[in-house]
């Protein structure tokens, strides 16, 4: 495990633990304060498991009420609170810290209203992304953003991340189909903002609030929009002697008009890891893969699919397939989505980059990529959201390697470093958390973090919810010269500095 | 007036009040002394909608006209990025020429409130973040822009955002700004994301009088599958004096044969999938025993661009307000207001202009009270000779109001940028 500089530990908190426990267990029921190691372990990490940390205690809210509560009281004796849903997160953005609360919603995991008149779904923060969707299927709607965890992800922890999925280009992310929210500030005032109606008036909080990763405050409940599902769905299975045709006909679909529902782009590493993991009988001899989901009305779909069609021929494209069927569409894209435990099949470990880049800069970061692979002598399998230019490679490690993981990082952060510099982003849907936060000053000056910490400490005074994440701790600014850092020594180096 | 009467009057701006910064560096230099010297300052585009919020009483203006041109435009990447002033008009006709578009359908406010057409700058846009007829399909103005740079009230440069849609790194400030009236930053350059301009348009007419009867259909329209991108009601007009009566005359159509009420349901995309979505609509609608017309692509196009510019209310000199309302709640909004309003419904239902004819502050209040209970709010996008001010323009809670405020001073500590323009303290 890698050594991670957090904030400083308030030890004055960790002598005083069992008072905490002793307040905590007045504001919410016995059972639903768990301090001891044992209980606290499973807590310790989220899906970035190369972190690791058991927190103070563990705490779970059953309603707003109590969120409340637990917020004031921690405001007032300074306690740290690290908010947590389902702990699908990748960046980790859940990482609890050693004198920190650890406020858990899976207790807030109920649907409570289904409004099909105004089209949306009232939930608590726990419920899961996929049972929205579920929970209104019967009568032919769903719930757009679908991440690739949906099954497991909180609806909560989505909005916190602004999480996406395989549709953001034509249905937006999270924050585009988020309606209204409640939620808790850190003094303890219950808000709400938005609600039943498209655009509230005034400061766009809710739009704040979507993709804060858990800095500005606790979310109660969310209202989602939901939308009728398309009359009909089909996908194209096309594969390309070269990544850059696959890059090209990626643009060519786009500046022809076309908005697909998805597409999807895999590399041969991936192609032959999926095809070997689930048989989806992929174009094994094709350098990349294309996956071109079209929806619509029938008609529609039918000249979108030949348009697609001839774009992909004029792009030499070596096969194409396009489904027939529901279950042949959906073998189409049983090897991307198991993209992820098939890398698993092919190395002890894997480490999930996510930068977002221009459409156009495909096939120039592929390539950096793999030089970047032969240079670090690990190999790399490139998943990748082409709609919507999102990134997702897979680096393959050893973890009981020495120093393996930290090479591992080090080629993730070369490999961001260059999606920005090519006019993209560090990350498109896993958030900053604590996993990039260093790399905040590879995209944003000075200026540029001190307005969102000013905002941050706007909504949290004593800046206690979720401190650690996002922001860098000292590092980056200290090399922009700011700050002149002996030995890697700074006189209050809990406090951020760039 | 005196020059003294003048100076004492407060609206009143000597000619050097005005500043035009050429660059960003230089509206970074002019707010920074601006902040020094604690001077507030009074933000402009092209001014086209300068009207809508409170009067503000700044002694200096910034104006920020001259940031235009167009700086990148990558049709295949999806986005546009132009200084903050160029004009909504010129970012129109260069999306055009690669058949794409502003989805949110930018709003011409200039026909209601200066009596000429006007859509004014992309900054202009953002601050307000009112969006046109599509917006309940593709989101608002918000849900467009991918980033922007700025300078805040201290006089620092901030960007936020970037060129792609997919884009999670640190807060999502893009958002922030949209609906802020200029009161965060002043904005020097914003990314818009464009999408491709549908091939056609048509545009489905159901005759019904009744707003039970449109409100049905609107909902069964927007909750089918058949992607319908405007869903608007316009009733037949209420006899209410002092209010012009120009339906009529707002949309001569060939194709609109009947007059009275009017339901008009969008419909985009390929000739052959509009066809089979209107015959789907008509099935699903079950409007058999109801007048229909379609409207072909070149009347439908006026006639959304009509209602998108809010020419019903052009020749208005009445006060004119803005309520957007759950949907589920339109019909029951309309009996309270006892048909006292001329009025029509746009978003399915979801949003309400309204013109009030001798409107009095309390009448005013007491639409809010209404509108809040149904869990909406409402804007005075205009006054009137007859109610020339109103204290509150936008709605807020106590609550949303005191985060404001400390929103605001993370972006502009001594109140400078447009002080007041959305509320008192903010």
């Amino acid at each position: 495990m890698t050594k991670l500089a957090m904030p400083k530990i308030d030890r004055k908190l960790i002598s005083i633990k069992s008072d905490i426990i002793a307040d905590l267990k007045k504001i919410v029921k016995i059972e639903n304060v768990l301090d001891h190691e044992d209980e606290t372990r499973p807590f310790e990490t989220d899906a970035l498991s190369a972190y690791k940390q058991k927190p103070l205690a563990v705490v779970f809210a059953e309603n707003t009420k109590e969120v409340s509560k637990i917020l004031a009281y921690c405001n007032q004796a300074r306690i740290k609170i690290v908010p947590r849903g389902a702990g699908t997160g990748l960046s980790g953005g859940a990482l609890p810290l050693e004198d920190s609360i650890l406020l858990c919603l899976g207790k807030f995991n109920k649907i409570i209203d289904i409004d099909y008149k105004n089209r949306c779904v009232v939930a608590q923060p726990g419920v899961t992304n996929l049972s929205i969707t579920q929970a209104v299927e019967d009568k032919g709607f769903y719930y757009a953003p679908d991440p690739s965890s949906q099954i497991a992800c909180s609806i909560g922890g989505n909005v916190a991340e602004n999480s996406g999925g395989i549709h953001s280009l034509k249905y937006g992310t999270t924050t585009n189909n988020l309606l209204g929210v409640e939620v808790v500030f850190m003094d303890g005032t219950i808000s709400r903002l938005g609600g039943k109606t498209y655009d509230s008036e005034g400061y766009d909080l809710l739009g704040l609030i979507a993709g804060s990763e858990g800095l500005l405050c606790v979310i109660t409940e969310i209202t989602v929009k939901i939308l009728k599902k398309p009359q009909a769905v089909k996908a194209a299975l096309i594969g390309f002697p070269t990544i850059e045709y696959g890059g090209k006909c990626v643009s060519a679909i786009i500046a022809s008009g076309i908005i697909p529902a998805g597409m999807e782009m895999m590399d041969k590493a991936l192609i032959h890891a999926t095809d070997n993991f689930v048989k989806a009988g992929y174009p094994r001899d094709a350098e990349s893969m294309l996956i071109v989901e079209l929806d619509g009305t029938e008609t529609e779909v039918d000249e979108l699919i030949e348009r697609v069609h001839k774009i992909a021929k004029k792009n030499k494209s070596s096969s194409i397939k396009i489904s027939k069927n529901e279950k042949q569409r959906l073998k189409f894209w049983a090897g991307r989505k198991a993209a992820f435990p098939a890398c698993g099949d092919m190395a002890p470990d894997y480490y999930c980059m996510d930068g977002t880049i221009p459409r156009g800069k495909l096939a120039e970061v592929l390539n950096e990529i793999g030089r970047l692979s032969k240079k670090y002598n690990l190999p790399v399998a490139n998943a990748f959201h082409a709609g919507d230019g999102n990134l997702h490679p897979l680096i393959m490690y050893d973890a009981n390697e020495k120093n393996s993981l930290e090479k591992t990082e080090k080629f993730g952060a070369d490999i961001l470093k260059y999606c920005v510099k090519v006019g993209g982003v560090l990350t498109g849907e896993h958030g900053v958390g604590v996993e990039k936060r260093e790399l905040m000053c590879e995209m944003f000056n000075n200026n540029d973090i001190q307005q969102q910490i000013k905002i941050k400490k706007a909504l949290d005074v004593n800046s206690l919810l979720n401190p650690g994440k996002v922001y860098p701790i000292l590092r980056k600014c200290a090399e922009e010269g700011r700050i002149h850092v002996h030995r890697g020594k700074t006189k209050f180096s809990d406090i951020p500095r760039f | 007036m005196s020059i003294e009467e003048k100076q004492n009057f407060p609206t009143y701006q000597d000619s050097d009040s005005k500043e035009y910064p050429q660059n960003e560096r230089e509206v970074s230099s002019i707010i920074k002394k601006f902040y020094k010297s604690n001077v507030p300052i009074e933000l402009i585009g092209s001014g086209s909608k300068k009207k809508i919020g409170k009067p503000l009483q700044c002694s200096k203006t910034l104006s920020l006209s001259n940031l235009n041109g167009i700086i990148e435009y990558l049709p295949e990447e999806l986005y546009i990025k132009v200084k903050a002033c160029t004009l909504i008009k010129q970012i129109e006709e260069e999306l055009k020429k690669n058949k794409q578009q502003l989805a949110f359908e930018p709003i011409d406010f200039g026909y209601l409130l200066n009596g000429k057409s006007d859509y004014g700058t992309a900054a202009g846009q953002i601050a307000c973040n009112i969006s046109g007829p599509r917006r309940f399909k593709v989101g608002s103005i918000r849900d467009h822009v991918l980033g922007f740079r700025g300078v805040n009230g201290k006089g620092e440069i901030i960007k936020s955002g970037g060129v792609v849609v997919k884009n999670v790194t640190g807060y999502d400030l893009s958002k922030l700004i949209c609906g802020s009236y200029g009161t965060l930053v002043a904005l020097t350059e914003i990314t818009f994301k464009v999408l491709p301009a549908p091939a056609t348009s048509e545009t489905l007419i159901i005759y019904n009088q009744k707003i039970e009867s449109a409100f049905d259909f609107l909902d069964k329209a927007i909750s089918s599958s058949n992607d319908i991108s405007g869903a608007i009601f316009l009733p037949k007009e209420p006899e209410v004096p002092g209010c012009v009566m120009n339906i009529e005359k707002t949309f001569k159509l060939n194709d609109l044969k009947q007059e009275g009420s009017l339901t008009a349901i969008r419909i985009e995309g390929s000739k052959n999938s509009i066809d089979q979505r209107i015959k789907n609509l008509i099935d699903e609608l079950k409007i058999i025993n109801f007048n229909i017309s379609i409207l072909e692509t070149h009347q439908s196009e006026i006639f959304w661009n009509k209602v998108k510019c809010l020419e019903f209310f052009s020749s208005s000199k009445n006060n004119i307000l803005r309520i957007v309302i759950p949907p589920s709640e339109c019909v029951k909004l309309v009996y309270q207001l006892s048909n006292k309003y001329k009025y029509y419904l746009d978003w399915g239902g979801a949003l309400m202009w309204m013109e009030a004819f001798e409107l009095s502050e309390e009448m005013f209040e007491s639409i809010r009270k209404k509108v809040v209970k149904l869990g909406g709010y409402v804007t005075m996008i205009k006054n009137s000779d007859y109610l020339p001010y109103v204290e509150d323009v936008f709605t807020i809670s106590r609550d949303r109001f005191n985060i404001s405020q400390n929103i605001k001073k993370s972006f502009d500590p001594k109140r400078i940028l447009n002080p007041d323009k959305m509320y008192a303290g903010i």
